[in-house]
Formats: C-alpha cells, structure tokens, sequence
C-alpha cells in the first residue's frame, strides 16, 4: 500500500492503494465517485472516461500511481450545477436509454468540445470512436453534441 | 422538447417502506394507512384517519402539498419503463408532469408482476394503469364536489387540480387529500377513461425521468451500490461451461493483500444456476481482482471440454442428410411440389453463438443477516432472483428481500438469475455485504448466449412465379437437463420454432423439421429470441425466392401475404397474425423510402423486410452502398412499426427503434463467438467488437402507424427486420446473397 494525495474535481482526495491500482477503482471504491463506470477494464469500451488535466483518459488503464499532480475530473465534477452544455443537451434531446455508458461519452464530448467548439459529423465520428453504447444510441449521441455546441455557441454570445 | 423532470432513485441501503416515509416527511405529510398488501390482492389506502396523503393504490400517492409520488414497479433497463408507465397514470389522473416523482419499487407481491422481458412490461399494465389514475381522478373530483356540495359532474379535473368552472372555485389535489382519503375506492372496471383525443401528456416527447441523475454519474445502477462495511467479491467458473473445481490455492490467495477470505462453492448442475466455482472476497475490487491473478484452479472440465462450433457445424452438416427429429409442420406434399415446380431454390443459412454484452458487466450486492437475505439487483426478472436464491439456498422467500436497481442494459441477459444466487451464496459466507462484480471477461465468458443455428431451406415456384413449396430443416441446439427425476433434452432460447412462424400458414406445401444438437452451452433469451435470427433467414431466403421468380421483392411479399387479414394459428398457444397489418406497414414502409422508384447504380441497393413479434408488426427498407472493395455503408433505413393505438412516450419510442436498428447492424456485421473445447474463445471486446458509432447509418427514419389495436411495447419487435432488410438491399447492390453471419466474415467484393 502506498499513500496518494489526488486532485479530483477541484479537491484534494487522500487516498492509500496499491500502486497498480487502476484511477477507476479509486475513483469508485475508494471516493465513492461511481458516475466513472467499469466496462471492459481494458480500455475499449471508453465508460470509464475521465479528464486527467482536460485530457480525456481511460481510468481503467491508468495505475494511480501515474496520476501524480494531475487534475483529475470526473462525470461528477464535470459543471459544478450539472449544467454543462452537453449535460443540458442530453436531457434536452432524451439521449440516454440505460444510461451506463452516457457519463464517459459526456467526458469525451466535453473534450473534443474544447478543441472544437463546432465539430462536423466526422470529427464528431473520430472522437467518439473509443465509447460504445450497447443500447446504440449513437444518432442522438451526435445530435446531442451539435445541441451543446448551440448552447454553449449561446451562452457565449 | 423534453420537460422538466424530478425523479428520486431510492438509496440503495434504503428500503422502499424507508424510502417512502423520507418522501413523505421531506413533503411535510405523514403517511397514513400504508396499505402494503402481502397478498397483493388489495390496493386500497385505509381512509382511516386524517389524512395527509391521499394513497388510493400502492403506485400512488398525493401529498397534501400537492406533490404526486408514482411507483414504477417495472425495472428499468434503458428500455424507458420507469417514464412512459408513470405517464399513463400522470394522463389519466390528470397531473402536471412535472410535479410528478418517479420511484422505482422493491419487488414485491403487491405490485404484481415485475419481469421486464418479452416487450411485455406495456400491454400487461397499460390498461390497469389507465385505470389506477382514472380511478384517483374520480375519487379527487367525487372529494372536491363533497366540499362544494355540488354534482360531480360539474366539476372537472385538470393540471392537479378539481375545478368548477361555472363559479370558477378550484381546489388543488394537495387540499382535497383530507377528503379524498375518506372516500370508498370505486370499482377500477367502473371509471371513466379519458378520451384519447384529450390526451395532453401521451404520444409528447417526455424525457427519460433519470436523465438528469444519468448526466451528472449519480448512484444508479446494481454496481454503484455501496453500503457500510460493504465487501466486494469476484467468482471464477470453470472456463468450460459447468466444470467442476477439484481444488483450488486457496491458503495462498487468502494471505494476499486485502483479502478477506477465498472459498470454494460447490454448486449445482443448473446450466444458468449457481455453477461450481471459487470465490474470493476483498476489501475493494482491485484487491479481489488482483488476487485473482494468482488464483491457481484444477478443474474437471467434464464432456463439454469436447464441443467446438466447428464440430457443431460439421454435425449440422450430417444432421441435415437425414430427416429432422421433430416434425414441426406437414401441409400438403412438399416432394411433390418440388418436383413439379417451374424453378426451385435451395439454400443454407447459418448464425454463431452471441453475447448479450450488457455494457454494465453482471453483479449484485447481498447481505446475510439473521437467516434472511437483502438483495440489491440490476435485474430484468426480480421474482427469477428470489426464486433461484431460494430453491438453491434453501431460504424462504419470505425471507429475501430484493431491491431493483437500474441495469445498465438488459436484451435479456438479466432475464437469468445466476449473479444473483451467486452473490447471495457468497454473501452467507459471511456477515458483511458483499458486492460482486464480474470481470468484462466473465461477463463474455459465462453468458447465457443466443444460441446458434442452421436452415436448410428449399423452396419450389411455379410457372407463374408463385411460391408453392417451403421445406426448412432447422438444426439447433438444446441442453440435458433433469426434469421431473428424468433426463430430457431441452431447447435453448431461440433454439425452438413455432409451426406458425412466417411463412408457415401461408404456403400450401410447407414441410418444417428440427432436429436440436444437445450441447453443454448455457442459452438464454437474447433481445427479441428466435426473431433476431429466424427475420434473417426467411425474409431473406423469400427475396430469393422473389428473385428467382424475376418478381418485385416488395410486390413478391405482398403476394405471399395473400388476401386475409386475420390468420388464426394453427397451433396450441399460437398466435394469431393480422396480415392485414402487416401489408400496410409494408406499404407504407415503401412509400416513405421510395421503393423502386429509383434506378440505382450497381453497388447501390434497396432491401425490403417485414417480422411480426412481440405483438408488433413491423417492415423496414435499408439503402447500402457496398464499394467494389467490399465496403458496406448503411446509408438509410425507414422503419415503419405498428404497434397499437398509442405511443406513450414519442421520445422513448423513437429512441427504442433507433437503438434497435443500430444494434441488428453492429449484431449483423460483427457479433460472433467462436467455442473450443467447451469453452468461448473471445475474451473481451478487443476480440469481440461491438458497433460504435462511424458504423451508424446516417439516416434512421422512424414512423409509426397507429390502428385500433391494443397499446404494445417497443424493446423488441423493430429489432428483427434490419439484418434482412440490410442483406437483400447488399444482393440488390451487388449479387451477393449473404448466407453467413456475421458480415465481418462474408466477402462483399465486386466487379
């Protein structure tokens, strides 16, 4: 066991765990963050998707010990009032179906968001790649990115 | 679009009895006369004292703020559930969506039955909770005319509240509760219903009521469950399906860190039960997990260590030179027909093994307490749960108390029970909860799988390009399994055929045979099961038939669907099948995408196809483009469905047939699992790919016909008519019938 001071979603988190422990089972078993979701533990499925310094990582491939003095931020911590522009999106357009996979697509979202305020379906396409959703709500997942984009487009002018 | 929503998920440490008297405290009313009937005959509320909240059944309850509180009795599984049947009550009982609360109920008797599967969740409840509100309504209005002395029918119901318009008076629902408590529950059969064309709220687009705890990662599903003292748990099975463990390291594994304690459970012979295994129990998933590493198991593999997929193909091959082992169907003289038939055609059909692949991997949490058990399950079958634990453990049921989380998806994995026995059994090993969570490998590994199979269709036409003939020999798979003290052969899900299925009924010479191979492969139901497979192979073997009989696919159905519209079964507990239905939704489906009406280009194609299941009736029209190098595009696909009267939630109804045309692509084009030795060879989703989304057709068109049919639901039936629609459109494209699934393996090259 080796002892760790992480900082997630704005706080400064103590934790003591193995040094291979994966950021994810951290983030769940230990924090009780449990919006970051165990899929596939291999990153291939992308639903444990977090921002390590705005970045978006793979929590289950990502040993806590790497972590360091990065800024981790979670699905939880993602807008301090749940309001971010895809947040309000996927509400608005009534994306989810189960719902499990929806909080690491949110955080790739936010991220390709930050690099491109306005994406086109094929950027949208490429980055969202790595996050399956097994109930397949793929045409709203596009959709709800060009929503957030006219919202947060609004919110800035 | 969406609106405004609150919805409340019940802790998990929190029982609905807790759950409820929070609710009611937090709402500054105290809960009277609960009336939760064991028996679950009565659903009545004791009017018997002063009442601050107004319960007049166990899915409703007004408090005297006004705030409506609806149980959803259903899980949820993402197939929108907990939304669209609150939504009928919140129509009936005449209540602003938004000052609605969802909460989602324990299982219990007096709710009735709880089983999401079978996209029966809606027709079984719609009418009941139409008039559960209708029944509130009536008795809000009879409390309102009380207080004012007049006629009820003068009064009138609308926005949470009862209004008498001549004298313009208005009391909200949260003031007639006092009274409304008084009054006796009229008989449900005896209100009135609303008019459809009143209808406000059913048929809008209403959000899902947990998007907004979705979006943000709140505690939802079986595997956010935590409680105090909470253990978490992995449980390794035998890799060949049932194998038995001979011994295990577990003195090692139990001086690992973090680790609590390893223990082998022995099991039963039940294929979807609690199978042998060892199990290890840590003090946080990594540590079980990583302990696991170093589990070291002897297994007895027993006789299944024998079967691979291809010697199931090279035993379907022989099984298909002889006559079947169960004749399915005899109508007329199908030898005959083939050797008088101007033209025949002779084909063989085949589809692998699947895995559900729920996103979220199976688990569940238990907690041992004083000979009974409390269960938190992310289930589709909550009763299957209690049952299973039961039998196997020994314990009453009396004596097990399940809560139904939120499933990170369903398609009928979590129809099966076998996580949950088998955390229940880890849990009696000790004091503490324990949570148990399977590994994506486990999850791939040890599903209850769709199982495989192989048509061997011929089908004969005559002069006139008629079909005459249709003779399929259906070579399936069954498991041994001791029934009533005696040794049989049972068919997996999806393994068996009914004599009706389309074309049967319809073809005056029609021979269906099966023969099932017995296998050690643990099956069960797999979203739309039997119709995920058999809407391939006979929609797709009809447009060959079309094809050879130089005939319009769409005009060649049409034909074959024939004059009648109501076709009674032929069969005990057959269905009876509306053609009439089926050729509008047919029709309609071809005016909306344009059937024919365009000269394609070769390596551009249209398909067309139709499958009634699950109560709907469904037709769908794909357009693809398939490059000379193979490549397919899905680049449209128009789905028309009819299934009822009524759509209640739009939103949730769109979603459903979006989702489903997505998943019988990504299920077509890649979804295969290879089995040797007795085992599955896949291990994850680097090898067993699912479809993400630069695979997804651009355009998914969604129309619904409304008949004067009974409510049905939508989980299923828009599934089964992608894979036909997607194959015959790649034939049009580009002469390549596509026998074999998946797509992945079929080349699609051209010149």
């Amino acid at each position: 066991m080796s002892h760790y001071t992480l900082h997630v979603n704005g706080q400064l988190r103590e934790v003591d765990a193995a040094p291979d422990t994966p950021l994810l089972w951290i983030l769940r078993d230990a924090l009780g963050l449990v919006g970051t979701k165990f899929g596939c533990g291999i990153g291939q499925c992308g639903s444990c998707t977090v921002h390590l310094d705005s970045e978006p990582a793979r929590a289950c491939r990502t040993p806590v010990s790497s972590v360091g003095k990065q800024k981790v931020v979670t699905i939880e911590g993602l807008d301090p009032q749940g309001a971010h522009p895809l947040q309000q999106a996927w509400q608005e357009l009534d994306v989810p179906q189960c719902g499990y996979c929806q909080g690491g697509q949110i955080m790739t979202a936010a991220a390709l968001l930050r690099e491109k305020p306005r994406p086109t379906d094929a950027e949208i396409d490429a980055a969202m790649a790595g996050n399956l959703c097994r109930c397949a709500t793929y045409t709203r997942i596009r959709a709800g990115i060009h929503r957030a984009a006219e919202i947060a487009a609004k919110g800035k002018s | 679009m969406t609106r405004a929503m609150r919805s409340v998920t019940a802790q998990p440490d929190l029982g609905r009895r807790v759950f409820l008297r929070q609710a009611s405290a937090g709402a500054g009313a105290l809960v009277l006369g609960v009336c939760w009937s064991p028996d679950g005959g009565a659903v009545l509320a004791s009017g018997s004292a002063a009442a601050a909240a107004f319960q007049p059944s166990v899915f409703i309850r007004i408090a005297s703020t006004g705030a409506v509180t609806l149980i959803s009795k259903q899980p949820e599984i993402g197939q929108g559930i907990k939304t669209s049947l609150p939504m009928v009550i919140a129509e009936e009982l005449e209540v602003n969506w938004r000052d609605v609360v969802v909460v989602q109920g324990d299982l219990d008797p007096a709710y009735g039955g709880q089983t999401a599967g079978g996209s029966t969740s809606t027709p079984n409840n719609y009418t009941d909770f139409q008039r559960l509100g209708a029944t509130a309504r009536t008795m809000l209005v009879q409390a309102a005319a009380q207080i004012w002395k007049l006629p009820p029918g003068e009064c009138v119901a609308a926005d949470g509240a009862v209004h008498h318009r001549a004298s313009a008076r208005s009391l909200g629902y949260g003031q007639l509760v006092a009274v409304a408590s008084t009054l006796p529950v009229p008989d449900a059969a005896t209100v009135k219903l609303k008019d459809p064309k009143d209808y406000k709220l059913l048929g809008t687009r209403v959000g899902g009521v947990d998007n907004a705890a979705v979006v943000t990662g709140k505690p939802l599903f079986g595997i956010d469950v935590r409680l105090p003292g909470m253990l978490y748990a992995v449980y390794e099975k035998c890799p060949a399906f049932g194998g038995k463990v001979v011994s295990a390291n577990l003195d090692a594994i139990k001086a690992l860190p973090g680790v609590r304690d390893a223990f082998v459970i022995e099991g039963t012979a039940n294929l979807t039960g609690l199978m042998p295994g060892v199990a290890i129990v840590a003090e946080s998933t990594w540590a079980a997990l990583s302990a696991r590493r170093q589990l070291k198991v002897s297994w007895d593999e027993g006789a299944v260590a024998a079967q691979s997929w291809d010697g199931f193909a090279t035993q379907a091959q022989a099984l298909s030179r002889q006559p079947g082992a169960t004749l399915l169907r005899k109508d007329g003289d199908v030898a005959a027909a083939l050797a008088s038939a101007a033209k025949t055609v002779q084909a063989e059909y085949s589809y692998p093994f699947i895995s559900h692949a729920n996103l979220e991997p199976q688990n569940c949490t238990a907690w041992a307490r004083d000979g009974a058990l409390e269960i938190w399950a992310p289930t589709q079958n909550p009763a299957a749960g209690q049952n299973l634990v039961a039998s196997t453990l020994g314990i009453s049921k009396e004596k097990i108390t399940l809560h139904i989380t939120r499933s990170g998806g369903g398609f009928g994995r979590r129809l099966s029970a076998d996580f949950i026995v088998e955390a229940a059994a880890i849990a009696q090993r000790g004091r503490a909860p324990v949570k148990l969570t399977w590994s994506r490998e486990d999850d791939l590994r040890h599903d209850h799988y769709r199982a495989g199979g192989f048509h061997f269709l011929r089908g004969a036409l005559d002069a006139g390009g008629r079909l005459t003939a249709w003779h399929n020999h259906f070579v399936t798979f069954a498991n041994r399994v001791t029934r009533d003290g005696k040794s049989v052969l049972q068919p997996g899900s999806g393994a068996s055929l009914s004599p009706d299925e389309f074309p049967g009924r319809w073809v005056p010479n029609c021979l269906l045979e099966l023969t099932a191979i017995e296998c050690g492969i643990p099956m069960g139901p797999w979203r739309a099961p039997g119709s995920n497979v058999y809407a391939w192979v006979f929609q797709s073997f009809i447009d060959e038939l079309a094809h050879a009989a130089g005939r319009d696919p769409l005009e060649f159905r049409l034909a074959l669907l024939g004059e009648r519209d109501l076709v009674p079964p032929t069969v005990e507990r057959g269905l009876p099948y509306n053609a009439g239905r089926m050729r509008r939704v047919l029709r309609e489906v071809a005016d909306n995408s344009g059937w024919g009406r365009s000269k394609l280009p070769r390596g551009q194609g249209q398909g067309i196809a139709f499958h009634f299941s699950h109560r709907g009736y469904v037709a769908q029209v794909a357009e693809v483009t398939v490059s000379k190098a193979g490549e397919l595009k899905v680049d449209r696909v128009v789905v028309v469905s009819d299934i009822g009267a009524q759509i209640v939630n739009l939103s949730g109804a769109e979603n459903q047939v979006q989702g489903s045309v997505i998943d019988a692509l990504g299920t077509l084009m890649f979804q295969q699992l290879d089995i040797q030795h007795g085992q599955v060879v896949q291990r994850n989703f680097n090898d067993y790919p699912m479809i993400g989304i630069s695979d997804v057709p651009p355009r998914i068109e969604v129309h619904f016909l409304k008949t004067d049919q009974p409510v049905t639901g939508l989980g299923e039936p828009a599934f089964p008519p992608l894979a036909p629609a997607v194959c015959n459109a790649i034939f049009a494209a580009t002469g390549k019938r596509v026998r074999q699934l998946p797509l992945s393996r079929v080349d699609l090259r051209w010149s």
